[in-house]
Formats: structure tokens, sequence, C-alpha cells
């Protein structure tokens, strides 16, 4: 506490502090940066490694040996969702009662806010359907969820064939401890959606579903299947899900485990680890791998049909097959086998997976940063904001003059945040009406003016009401403006740190050092940023002006994530992050 | 200054009325922070519906208030949100009452001092105006009634608002010298919660002062007024006991509600200390640290009377921070209370040292609370240490707070009888060094 309160030291501290503020806020800012480049760098990485006992000693033999079959099943069920047009839901019934499943099915309805157009769907009716194998050996208070989607065209049939191969297989076995349940859902994940608030009698959403006729145990983990082809080359991990939550880190584990056992090459974000870290290729590699990682984490969408079981505390991730142009092919025995494997050691958890991280960050499959290791690099630049508002302080040494002058931009700031939330569905009509342009574009474009409008509004009023402003005003603001930004950050990073992370990349240098005089990013242009960086690290380079569709649609998605599944994203950056930018733009047009 | 008084109390009241028809309301009264197993709404609709029953509402160990405001309750349960609404500005009206009345005392004791010569010549910036002491009154009064956490607390329907009540009329009625409504009130509020019967002491030593007689531990005078006002104390609360006890017709309210408020058997997590390491802890180390963490609360009532024994309003403040600090169950609500005194010590303001950073940790606490609260609970990612690290950081937090306040305090009162100026033997400027 000598710090504190000795107060020689105390103000040896503060002249140091003010003296050289921009100087060690920019110091902060490179190594914040440089902190977070340098975590893709193996040395600087841990090993993943098995934390679950439960899962890790046991020893499991794979049998599965039905992959020719399940294929042929595939190819049935690909008929018959030709000839029914959409969900086969009368012959899967059938195909999973034949298996020995208890077979339930659920209806489900939703109209969207506004069309889709990504996936071309506005009104949204379909079925679920699944089957549940009751476990033999315990008092079925536990499930597992095995799901494929049943989707539009020729995807995912070979996902819906192995599904079935499996619960033939399972049924099979005596050693379940846990009942599994099979799960086709349509319409992707608001289907998933509207499964699992039936499961667990909660509607958040509003949607309409028939309630579920059969239960098994509280879901302990579960895992969603793609595979579209009959051979695949690798399985890639989507972790993701829904507002930047991530399964339990043991589950990762597992999956990277059984592939290095069986032989099947593995990837995350659709990049295969190197050997070669101490080579600027191999660095490169992992920090695009983490940057993916990080960008689709800050997006808060989920990225897959297991993106909305976590928010059911439930541990799940996506596996995808992926079939490119390598001679060394796997088949569907093997991915059968695979599944075995993993679902063998999830029956033999006693607890919820607890034991590994929930927060981490994935430099490849078997490296990964935890947050005591990332946060630093966030804490750098929340640091900037904590030193200037410091320095804001010092300055205003004499009594702040009126909060209350504050108190105006900040009302109305949050209310072009509220308008900008609220306008844009509800104006969609009115937009249609009188502009020769689409529902979705309407939203788009209505999003972007009241964004704009926003922009030019606030500095106008306030002028108005309080005549010239005075000279400490706009500190006053400021410091009011960066302690609102830093608080948001850090609560923002703390439950998706990607978002945070990147929201503060770009907000911070100018929140930092914006003054009247001087110029500006906005949370626009970050997203606008984020969107080309994506697909640059995707290694499919847009123009400009694809790119901007793009832009466009993301904002849409953005919005209908909102609607259908809950993300928070869109809430957090109209009503919380834009309002704060506001008062930002009221300092730039202070005089 | 009725108009402004009236206006915000109009304002506060439209706030509190627009909040409890919004659907914020239920989520509002569900979160640890705002309402506490013993002030929780819910567990008083829980007595209510027991003693409709006509059995004792404490048989279900979930109700723990006391009797009075469950029978308060059986006849206001359809008013209870006026009920709150009202306690607030009940709070309000009383703490501006006091604050006026002591702000008049202050300025004319200051009068009597600058009269007679007392002060040091280069002290004059310290001297307070009657133009800086106008608008404290109303501050104080806007700062509880507009403080987001009394908001919180009133709209939550925690009945920690009414126990304040109680306190804030304790205030008034010591403030303005009467004696024997100081005890009913003090009583009233023991009986509610027991901590504030440290107060016993602030309002004691200011009752003295206020009718002159010194604290002298050898006059017959100072053990007279002690024995009437402990008689009075003692004898409202026998009556109020007692009272409890004729209309519940059992003694079940003694362990349900005193027992757990010092055995701490529920360790839901709130914004206190004893949750989480109480939790943590082996059983047969409960008793020696239960008593440990409760005369914490205590503890502090004798160096802080012996030391502040001029200044009892001073004291009555600090005695509430402690309460709030290092009480069993704390809610936001509690620390509302401490937290509306701030504006009757600006003068202050010039001798405090870490008022920007103690304000900003307790702001990035106060929101990182329901982060954290999501994180574990929901998300399940993090866990109880994420939840009880901040915590512990809101209330050293406050612990800073409060000592700053101390420290500025006694300083000020150094350079009110030494100079504002210190000098060194050798001449050379000097400063104060707190070790």
């Amino acid at each position: 506490m000598g710090l504190l309160s000795d107060p020689n030291r105390r103000r040896a501290l503060i002249s140091l502090l003010t003296r050289l503020n921009a100087p060690i806020c920019v110091v902060c800012y490179m190594a914040g940066v440089a902190w977070f480049m340098g975590l893709a760098f193996e040395p600087f990485t841990l090993r993943t490694y098995m934390s679950e006992n439960a899962m890790g000693s046991t020893m499991v033999e794979e049998r599965f040996p039905a992959g020719e079959r399940a294929l042929g099943t595939g190819r049935e069920f690909s008929a018959h969702k030709k000839k029914a047009g959409g969900m086969p839901v009368d012959w899967l019934v059938k195909t999973m009662q034949s298996r020995g499943l208890e077979v339930f099915t659920q209806r489900f309805s939703r109209r969207l806010p506004f069309p889709d157009e990504d996936k071309e769907r506005y009104m949204v009716k379909g079925t679920n359907v699944y089957g549940i194998l009751r476990a033999p050996r315990a008092p079925r208070t536990e499930a597992l969820v095995l799901s494929a989607p049943c989707s539009p065209g020729d995807d995912n049939n070979q996902a819906v064939g192995v599904l079935l191969g499996l619960a033939q297989y399972f049924r099979n076995q005596v050693f379940w401890a846990k009942d599994i349940i099979f799960l086709v859902n349509e319409h992707d994940l608001i289907g998933m959606q509207a499964w699992l608030e039936g499961y667990h009698h909660t509607n958040t959403t509003g949607m309409d579903w028939s309630p579920l006729q059969g239960r098994g145990g509280s879901i302990q983990a579960a895992l969603s299947l793609e595979l579209s082809s009959d051979v695949v080359t690798s399985l890639d991990l989507v972790l993701e899900g829904l507002n930047g939550q991530l399964p339990n880190l043991d589950l990762a584990n597992l999956f990277y485990a059984f592939c290095q056992k069986i032989g099947v090459l593995c990837t995350t974000q659709g990049k295969l680890q190197r050997n070669d870290w101490d080579s600027v290729s191999g660095y490169s590699h992992a920090v695009q791998t983490m940057m993916l990682m990080v960008m689709k984490q800050a997006s808060g969408r989920p990225w897959g049909d297991h993106g909305l079981f976590l928010r059911y505390h439930i541990e799940a991730a996506t596996i995808k097959g992926i079939n490119s142009f390598r001679q060394y092919k796997t088949d569907a025995t093997t991915i059968g086998r695979l599944l075995e494997g993993m679902y063998r050691k999830l029956n033999n958890l006693l607890e919820r997976l607890h034991q590994s991280y929930f927060f981490y960050l994935m430099p490849s499959l078997s490296h990964f940063v935890s947050i005591g290791y990332y946060m630093p690099a966030f804490g750098l630049l929340a640091l900037i904001l904590l030193l200037r508002a410091l320095d804001l302080w010092i300055q205003l040494a004499t009594p702040p003059p009126g909060v209350l002058s504050v108190l105006t931009p900040l009302v109305i700031s949050h209310l072009t945040g509220v308008a900008l939330y609220t306008l844009p569905i509800h104006f969609q009509e009115i937009a249609v009406e009188h502009f020769p342009v689409s529902e979705t574009e309407a939203v788009v474009l209505t999003a972007i003016a009241v964004y704009t409008a926003g922009l030019a509004l606030p500095h106008n009023t306030h002028r108005l009401l309080t005549g010239r402003g005075t000279e400490n005003g706009w500190k006053v603001l400021k410091l009011v403006a960066v302690l609102y930004l830093a608080v948001l950050l850090g609560c923002t990073a703390l439950i998706n740190f990607s978002l945070g992370f990147i929201l503060a990349l770009t907000l911070v240098p100018v929140a930092a050092f914006v003054t009247p005089d001087l110029c500006s990013a906005t949370p626009a242009c970050t997203l606008l940023f984020s969107v080309f960086l994506f697909q640059e690290l995707q290694e499919m380079p847009v123009s400009f002006l694809d790119g901007w569709m793009l832009y466009l649609s993301v904002i849409s998605q953005g919005i209908l994530d909102h609607a259908l599944y809950g993300s928070l994203v869109y809430p957090l950056v109209a009503l919380l992050v834009y309002p704060c930018w506001l008062l930002f733009w009221n300092i730039l047009f202070w005089k | 200054m009725a108009a402004p008084l009236t206006l915000l109390l109009l304002v506060a009241v439209t706030v509190r009325a627009a909040l409890y028809r919004s659907s914020l309301a239920d989520l509002i009264s569900e979160r640890v922070e705002v309402v506490s197993p013993l002030t929780a709404w819910k567990r008083v609709v829980e007595g209510l519906a027991l003693l409709d029953l006509g059995v004792s509402p404490y048989s279900g160990d979930v109700f723990h208030e006391t009797p009075l405001i469950i029978y308060l309750f059986h006849f206001l349960v359809d008013y209870a949100e006026i009920t709150f609404m009202l306690a607030d500005v009940i709070t309000a009206v009383a703490l501006y009452l006091s604050v006026k009345d002591y702000n008049k005392q202050v300025f004319r004791k200051q009068k009597y001092a600058l009269e007679a010569d007392r002060y040091p010549l280069d002290c004059l910036e310290l001297i307070r105006s009657p133009k800086e002491m106008q608008y404290i009154p109303l501050k104080v009064a806007m700062f509880y009634l507009l403080n987001p956490f009394t908001i919180l607390s009133c709209v939550a329907k925690s009945t920690c608002g009414l126990n304040n009540a109680v306190i804030a009329l304790f205030v008034l009625s010591t403030i303005k010298g009467n004696v024997l409504l100081s005890a009913i009130f003090l009583s009233l509020a023991t009986y509610q919660s027991i901590y504030p019967l440290t107060l016993c002491a602030a309002a004691l030593l200011y009752l003295l002062q206020r009718q002159y007689i010194p604290v002298n531990l050898r006059r017959f005078s100072f053990w007279w007024f002690v024995a009437q006002y402990a008689f009075m104390y003692l004898g409202s609360l026998f009556v109020i006991v007692g009272l409890s006890f004729f209309l519940l017709g059992s003694w079940d309210f003694l362990p349900s509600v005193y027992g757990f408020i010092l055995s701490v058997p529920d360790l839901t997590p709130n914004i206190g200390l004893f949750w989480y390491f109480f939790a943590e802890m082996f059983e047969h180390f409960r008793l020696f640290f239960l008593c440990v963490f409760q005369i914490n609360v205590f503890f502090y009532t004798v160096p802080l009377s012996i030391k502040l024994k001029e200044h009892p309003v001073f004291l009555i403040f600090m005695q509430l921070a402690v309460i709030s600090i290092f009480k069993s169950y704390p809610t936001v609500g509690d620390i509302a209370l401490y937290m509306a005194f701030l504006p009757v010590w600006s003068h202050l303001h010039r001798f405090l040292r870490n008022i920007f950073l103690v304000s900003c940790v307790l702001l990035a606490c106060s929101a990182l609370f329901p982060v954290l609260w999501h994180l574990w609970i929901y998300a399940g990612s993090a866990n109880s240490n994420f939840y009880y690290a901040i915590t512990l950081l809101f209330n050293v937090a406050q612990i800073l707070l409060v000592s700053d306040y101390f420290y500025a305090f006694l300083r000020r009162e150094h350079h009110l009888s030494h100079g504002l100026y210190l000098k060194r033997k050798d001449g050379s400027e000097a400063t104060l060094v707190l070790k």
C-alpha cells in the first residue's frame, strides 16, 4: 500500500504517467498486438492433453463394420428425400423403428422476420425425427446426442446413412450406460433450435413447435455430423457456437486422440497442422488458423448445428467430412469406427465434461492457448483506455463542470442506439412500399441509414442545447466515454474474447487519441474490414464489389441470428457499442 | 428547497413505477446481488402463504424476515410496490432533513470557532461557506433516490429498503435530538437485522454532545444518560420482541431470523465475503471462523468511537459502511444507504487520494457481476472463483473508499488545528504520510 499512501511516491508515479502518457499508450498497443501474434508461436502454446480421467485411461476397441451398408442407406435416404421433396418422415420413422429405436417426430414452423436470401427461406415448416436408444445398463438419467442434418439438395445424405448405420450397430451392444439419441433435423439450426427448446421446455424466440413425446436423460454431450461424400480425405472439427461459446477442450482432445489412433487426417478451421513451427510459413499457417478461429468466434454465430447445444450447458461439436484432391482417402467404415470410439468414451463419463478448459484459442488441433495466456493481450489494450482516463482526470483536477452536461449526449446516443436496434425490422414494409428494394435489402439499408444518420445527429443537438461547448466540456465527456468503452470491452472480452479483442484492436487507438481537432474508424468499418480479412484468411480473396455484397449479407445475417437464435452480437453493437461510439463522435465535433 | 425535492421524488417514483411495469422487474428480483436470502420478496410471499394456511411461516426454512414484516405485508401485500416506493421516499426525506439539520449545526460550530479564533490563519480555504452547503441535503436525497443500486433494490422489492427507512428515521431522530424516538428506531433497526446495534455508540455520543454532557467515565451525569438511553433501547427492543411473540404465538422466529443471520447457513452467492469462504472451509473450523467474521463487524466500533468521539455523524457513516461491507448477507441496497452520505463529505474531496481508482473499480465490478454470473451459471464456462474474485475486488474497493474518507476527515481535522501548510523543523515544506 506504500504506493497508494505515500504522497511523494504517488506524485512521482502520477507525473511519470502523465508526462509519458502517449508513448506508454503506444507501447501498450504494440505490446498487446505483439503478445497476440505471439500466441500462435508454438513454443508459447501448450500441447493439448486429456484431462478427464474417465475418458483418458480406458481402452476402447472400435469394431464398426458396416460402412458400405451405411452408404447404401444414405443413398436410399437420398432417393426418398427427392421423392418427398423434403424430409422423408415416414421412411425415416420406419427405418429407425426397424433398427430398434423408440422413434418420435416433432413438427415446427417459424416465420422469419424478413426473408433470408442466403438460404432462400422465409416461411419455414419442417419436421425433426429422432430415435432414442435406451441404455440397457443404467437408470437412463443421462443421454448423448448424435445428429445429422437433412439438407436440401444432395448434401449430407451420407451423414444420415452413417447415423442410421451406427444406430443399428449400437443397438446390438450391451455397454451403453447413457441413452443415445439419434436426431435428423430439418432446416439446420432452426430445426435444432425447435428440438432443443422442446427438449428443455423453454421458448426463448417465440417459435411454434409441437411438444416432444419422448425424452432421454439430461444430455451430456452432442456431436453433429456433416458428410456429403462416400470417402473423405480429412475430418474437420468445428467448435465455435452461439455467442462465441466453445465446448470443453476435452471434446476436441477426444476427437484428436481418436483421429491419431485410427489414422484419419484431422483439421480445424480447415487447416492441417504442420510440424515446421520454426519456419516463417509454418508460423504464418498457425497465425492463419488462430485468426480464423478468432474471426469465427467474434461473429457470435453458430458455425455448425452443434452451436445451439452449448447454450444448454451441453458440450457439442460438429464433425465435417472434407473431400479434397489428396490421394489418401478414408472410407465410411473408418468414420463410423471413429464415432463409435468417441461415443464409447463419452459413455464412460461419470460427470459432465468440466476438467479441461472452456476458454481457449487453437492455433492448431494439437495446441491451444488458454485464457491466462491470451487475456494479457486484451489487458494491454484496455490499459490504454485506463491510462487515458487517468490522464484526463488529472487534467481536470479542478472540480468537473457538471456531470449533467454529459447526460444529454449520453441519452441521445442511447436513443439512437435503440432506434438502430428496432427500426430496421419495423420499417421494412414501409421501405419496400416506397423504394424498389427487396425486404432483406430494406432491412440492411435501413440499418445503414440509421447508423449514418446517428453519426450526423447528436453533435448538432448538443450545440443547440448548450450554445458553444466549454473548453473542459469535451474532456469530461471523453473521460466518461473512455471509461464506458473500457468497461464495455472488458465485459465483452470475458463473454466472447475474440469479439472484445477485435473491437478493442480497432476502437481503442481512435478512442484514446480523439480530440476536437483530430479525426477517426467506426464499428461499421471494423465489420467491413473483418469481412475482407476473413475472406483473405480463407484463401478466397474477393473483389471490392463482392465484398460489399458480402458485407450487406453479413449485416442481415447478424440481425437474423439475433431474431432466430438469440445471438447477442447485434444488440450488443446496436445498444451499447454504437452509442458509446457516438460519444467519441460528439467529441470530434465539439467545436 | 421544497420544489426541487418534490421534483426529485416525482422523478424517482416515476422511474420505479415504470420499471415495475417493465419485463425487467422479474429479472432484477432474481439477481443475487440485489436480493439476499433474508430480504428476497419471493421468500416473503412464501412466508405469507404459510401464514395464511395457519402454519408458522418459519417452518419451511425459506422465510427469514422478522414477524413484524410479515404482519405488515399481511395487510399490505396488494400494495407492496407502493410500500417499497414509500419506504424509499421516507428514507430520502429523512436523510434530507437530518443532513439539513446537521449542516446547520456544523456551520454554527464553525462560526463559534471562528469567533474564538481557534483556527490557524492559513486554514481559511478549509472553512465551509453556506453557499456550498446549500445543496448538500438535496444531493443526499438524490444520491439515495437515483442511485441505480437503490432503484434495483426497490424494483426487486427487497425488504432491505424497509431496513434502510428505519435506519434513516433513526438518524433523523438522533440528529433532531429526540432521545426516545432515537432509541425506538434503533431498537427497530436492531430487531430487523442485529448489526445496527453498533450504531448505539454513535447515537449516544451525538446525544451526549447535544446535551453538553462530557464523555467522562467518572461523571455521574454521563452514566445516568447512558443508563437512560440503554433502558429506553432495551425496553423498546423487549416490547417489539414480545409483540412478535404474541403475534406469532411462538419463539420460532428467534433461531430462524437471528440464528440465520449469525450462523450463516445459506451460502447462496452474494456480494459479501462469507459465502465462498464458508463453502470452501472444512466443517470443524466453521465455528471459529464464524466468530472471527462476525466479530469483524462489531470490532471496529470501539476504535472508531474513540477516534471519532467528537464527530458522531461521521461515525454513523463509517459504521453503516462497515456493516454493509462485513455483514453476512449484504445486498446493493445496504451499499446505497451509506453512499447517500457521500455528498455530506464533499468538502473532503481535496484530501481524497484514491477516489478515481476506487470509483473505476466499483463501476467495473458492478458491470462484471452479472457477466461473470452468466458465465458461471448459464454458460457453464467460468466457475465460482471468477465470481468470488469480483466480489473480493468489490469489497476491497469499498474498504479503500471508506478508509480514504476516514483518512481525509482526520487530515482535515488535523489541518484545522495545526494549519494547512505544515512546516518541518528546518522550515521546509512537510507532507503528511500515513503509515
